[in-house]
């Protein structure tokens, strides 16, 4: 149970340490298709903390629905706007805005830090047991059924919604 | 492990993708910081949800919540490449700085 736990602990602090820097390679590189191709890092990393949580579904679903739809939905929109060849000028802001938006994502940060810290301290989570996909589509499917209903109707109005958008007439 | 793990790393992401959408001047860029957001609040549900589940086995409501967000998400970033798509279109550029319509 120990060599579980000390495995487990070694491989959140790994795939966290491969996160982070990801996604600070997506906020700061030159290179838009490159930013996308380091955003599949951030989510596969979290695809596999999800497994670290036992939460098989949601993990498949990560896989599924943001690495293999949204990428992709990424990468033609960074070709469609011709903005994907070669380094691109003009991706940031001037350098006193970055420096506003880095004061102000450091300072949330410690707010978030201190009220996380002051809340849950060192509570540990407790046997982790399997979350079952059949638990999750009974859950969904009884006591989730109405906002299922509405994220259907949304999903079909989004999809209505874009193609009106991108029409040529 | 310590349940503040995730949602430490949630806070570094979701504070990250702040810093992205506000330095950012391209579309699509923000696009992306704010789907490293929505990641980061996905990572607080599920691991709420694990902390819930060991005490109560018939207590889903935070993988739930994480598939709802996955499909708003979904909906969103369809939208917004529309849109974006939609200005490039208009102006030959997708620089949100320049879209200064409705400035006073």
């Amino acid at each position: 149970m120990l060599a579980l736990l000390v495995a487990q602990n070694i491989a959140f602090y790994v795939i966290a340490a491969l996160m982070v820097f990801g996604a600070i390679r997506v906020v700061t590189c030159t290179n838009l298709v490159h930013a996308a191709l380091w955003l599949v890092l951030v989510l596969s990393g979290m695809a596999a903390q999800y497994i670290l949580l036992a939460a098989e579904f949601v993990a498949v679903t990560q896989v599924l629905v943001y690495i293999g739809a949204i990428v992709v939905l990424f990468l033609f929109g960074i070709m469609l706007t011709r903005a994907g060849t070669g380094l691109d000028g003009g991706l940031d802001n001037p350098r006193p805005a970055k420096i506003t938006a880095g004061v102000i994502g450091v300072g949330l940060l410690g707010v978030l830090g201190y009220a996380l810290w002051d809340g849950w301290k060192d509570q540990e989570f407790g046997p982790i047991a399997v979350q079952r996909t059949a638990q999750v589509s009974d859950s969904i499917f009884s006591t989730f059924l109405i906002p299922f209903w509405v994220i259907s109707v949304l999903l079909l109005v989004a999809l209505i919604g874009a193609i009106v958008l991108v029409r040529r007439d | 492990m310590y349940v503040n793990q995730f949602l430490f790393l949630g806070a570094i992401l979701f504070c990250i993708g702040v810093y992205g959408v506000l330095a950012r001047r391209n579309g699509v860029m923000i696009l992306m910081s704010v789907e490293i957001m929505l990641n980061a609040v996905n990572i607080n549900l599920v691991a709420f949800g694990a902390m819930w589940h060991a005490g109560d086995i018939a207590n889903m409501s935070g993988q739930v919540f994480a598939l709802f967000v996955i499909a708003i998400a979904a909906a969103e970033v369809s939208v917004g490449l529309a849109i974006v798509l939609m200005i490039y279109r208009n102006r030959q550029s997708i620089d949100v700085s320049e879209l200064d319509l409705m400035k006073g």
